[in-house]
């Protein structure tokens, strides 16, 4: 039984030995596409068996929770789980055409899966250092992605984003120091019972450092500047992958932490949260206004929908944070998409800045379509994945009468729409600069189907939800549920059998 | 850097750090140390040696390329893991051998725990000189 919560976990870490053996030849990046069908097969066993038994939970190492490292799922862990298996093997098809034989050879693959493995572990860890050692492997696994290829400007993003990062880090290890001075554990599950007699004030204090810890991860204002600064330096395979997944580990932390542990105060700490996510969006969205590169562009739009997700958390309705829920779910598959396509355009037309671009709508009508799903998802267009996601969280504000709140979600909403026309206008309608016509068929049909395959399947996933949003909105709303009211997920953890 | 001060210096600091690495790795099975920060003060020694002479004359000392030496430590540390499934164990439970057990004698205890923080220092080693030496390269 704990083995289906330590095979989403194991199976990137083989893929990747297995990956960085094979590296010379073209077998290391079929392992990684293996691999990453694995782990989505993996993960559904995880999500199937989770939602039977609405929370799982096993005993690293047969040490007793709270001694030991536990790993839980409960079925906001085990989304995430499934959906960044799907994330993986999307990008690792897509990288079969996009990542050349150089970066291979110095162990793309393995680091990769690597990074894989690291988010895997975040989501599903119940133990808070165990979560700072994933944030770690992350770390160094991303470090890597980031500067493969060696550019000036990767080597700087670089820089940029491991100073900034370290610094989330130290305080998030100040944190847990703190947090386990005043509680003597470190579970997660005991942590909700053990901070209800520790001192409020101080309790508050060590929430704060959480809160900019994992808000510097998740890319909140005003500790988001890494992000424009090193998103669009590396291959496009891994800006999306960083874009899909990375952000959103910070996000999953802030909202298990602030439902599970942090909500002695909730007029305080989600105070903060709610300003942080108003201005997150209006900022970010503003950011990409003045970007003229497809992947600024989008990675300031990052930092504006993380906005969205954050004011589900800091709302803690029940239907804001199903809102939350279902945001993040959206959220992923179409950002990554979105850089996936990036990629695409750069290589039929050339770059990803806008002026230097254009004409792909007459030349390339296919990924025109490919691209007017996701972006216009991404402004909330009905009937897209995204309208639904603004739509409950809107709701959700103007249900406890947060006029202004909604009223910033719905103007960056507009402005989104603006940034995504801007792309479809400039990239799409006008014609190309030099008066060439960027076609899909001038690319090799092997490379095109790596190329689009894994563009179209997103964005299948991104319209199926849009239309049947139903199903994935009654999963948020038990999600939502098992992370207001605990009790299900603490007793699971506590008295998870040692076998 | 072309200091004679500091390569003179270096030969006998390399060498004291990576033992102490060691040091460090085998104390971590009772007491504070461990895998983790052993791969860190090795990684030093490295780093040392290749600020000093540079990263050229640092791979050839290391002889085998960062990325293995990385790669290899999680395979082990990994199987040292997997192996409690042998025994129909959950995942990372220590298994236990004791050579030259007799009924009085506890003889010497050898473990998957042991493997594990083996793998771990090679894993932290590798990839943290991997790193070092490709930031060293570029600029």
């Amino acid at each position: 039984m704990s083995w289906v919560l330590v095979l989403p976990l194991t199976i990137p870490f083989v893929t990747a030995i297995f990956a960085f053996l094979f590296r010379e030849q073209s077998a290391g990046r079929w392992i990684s596409v293996a691999g990453s069908a694995a782990l989505v097969a993996a993960s559904l066993v995880l999500l199937v068996q989770t939602i039977d038994a609405g929370v799982l939970a096993a005993q690293m190492g047969s040490w007793a929770a709270p001694f030991g490292v536990t790993l839980v799922a409960d079925l906001l862990s085990a989304a995430m789980a499934v959906i960044t298996a799907i994330i993986a093997l999307a990008v690792s098809v897509y990288a079969l055409a996009d990542i050349d034989a150089d970066a291979e050879r110095a162990g793309y693959h393995a680091l990769f899966n690597v990074l894989i493995a690291g988010v895997m572990g975040a989501f599903l860890t119940g133990d808070l250092f165990n979560l700072y050692v994933w944030f770690e492997v992350m770390l160094i696994a991303s470090f890597g992605l980031l500067i493969l290829g060696g550019k000036p400007e990767q080597i700087d993003g670089g820089v940029k984003y491991v100073a900034l990062n370290l610094i989330s880090t130290i305080l998030f290890l100040t944190g847990i120091g703190l947090l386990y001075g005043m509680t003597g554990t470190l579970n997660m599950a005991d942590l909700a019972g053990a901070v209800e007699s520790a001192d409020p004030g101080l309790l508050s204090v060590v929430a704060v450092a959480f809160m900019v810890a994992f808000g510097v991860k998740a890319a909140l204002f005003p500790l988001f500047f890494w992000l424009p600064a090193s998103y669009h330096t590396p291959h496009f395979a891994v800006s999306a992958v960083f874009a899909g997944l990375l952000t959103k580990v910070g996000v999953y932390a802030l909202i298990r932490m602030f439902t599970l542990v942090f909500d002695h105060d909730i007029g305080f700490t989600h105070e903060i949260l709610l300003w942080i996510a108003g201005l997150t969006m209006a900022i970010g969205v503003l950011g990409a206004a003045a970007q003229n590169d497809i992947r600024k562009i989008l990675s300031f739009h990052i930092v504006s929908q993380i906005g969205y997700m954050v004011l589900g958390l800091a709302l803690m309705t029940p239907l804001a944070l199903v809102g939350a829920v279902f945001y993040l779910i959206h959220h992923i598959i179409v950002k990554a998409n979105l850089f996936l396509i990036a990629g695409v355009a750069d290589r039929i037309a050339g770059d990803t800045d806008l002026s230097r671009i254009g004409g792909l709508y007459k030349s390339a009508p296919f990924l025109a379509v490919l691209f007017f799903i996701p972006a216009f998802s991404l402004a909330g267009f009905p009937p897209l994945s995204g309208f639904w996601a603004k739509f409950i969280v809107v709701k959700a504000a103007l249900d406890v009468q947060g006029w202004v709140i909604a009223a910033v979600a719905l103007v960056v909403g507009l402005l989104t729409i603006y940034s995504m026309t801007k792309i479809w206008a400039e990239a799409f309608w006008t014609p190309h600069p030099d008066g060439v016509d960027p076609s899909l068929a001038t690319l090799a049909p092997a490379t095109r189907n790596a190329l689009v395959l894994p563009v179209a399947g997103l964005a299948l996933m991104t319209v199926v939800i849009g239309l049947v949003p139903g199903g994935f909105m009654s999963f948020a709303e038990t999600a939502a549920n098992q992370l207001l009211v605990p009790d299900a997920y603490i007793s699971t953890v506590l008295e998870a059998r040692v076998e | 850097m072309n200091s004679i001060i500091l390569i003179a210096g270096t030969r006998y600091l390399s060498a004291l750090l990576i033992l102490f690495s060691i040091y460090a790795l085998l104390r971590g099975h009772n007491e504070p140390g461990g895998g983790f920060i052993g791969g860190l003060i090795g990684s030093t020694g490295f780093i040392l040696y290749a600020i000093a002479c540079g990263t050229d004359q640092a791979r050839r000392a290391l002889r085998a390329r960062p990325e293995t030496v990385a790669m290899i430590g999680l395979a082990i540390a990994l199987g040292a893991g997997l192996s409690a499934a042998l025994f129909g164990d959950v995942f990372f439970t220590g298994q236990w051998l004791f050579l030259g057990a007799t009924e009085t004698e506890k003889g010497l205890p050898v473990s998957t725990v042991l493997a594990f923080d083996v793998g771990v220092y090679m894993a932290v080693f590798g990839s943290i000189l991997g790193l070092v030496f490709a930031m060293e390269e570029e600029i």
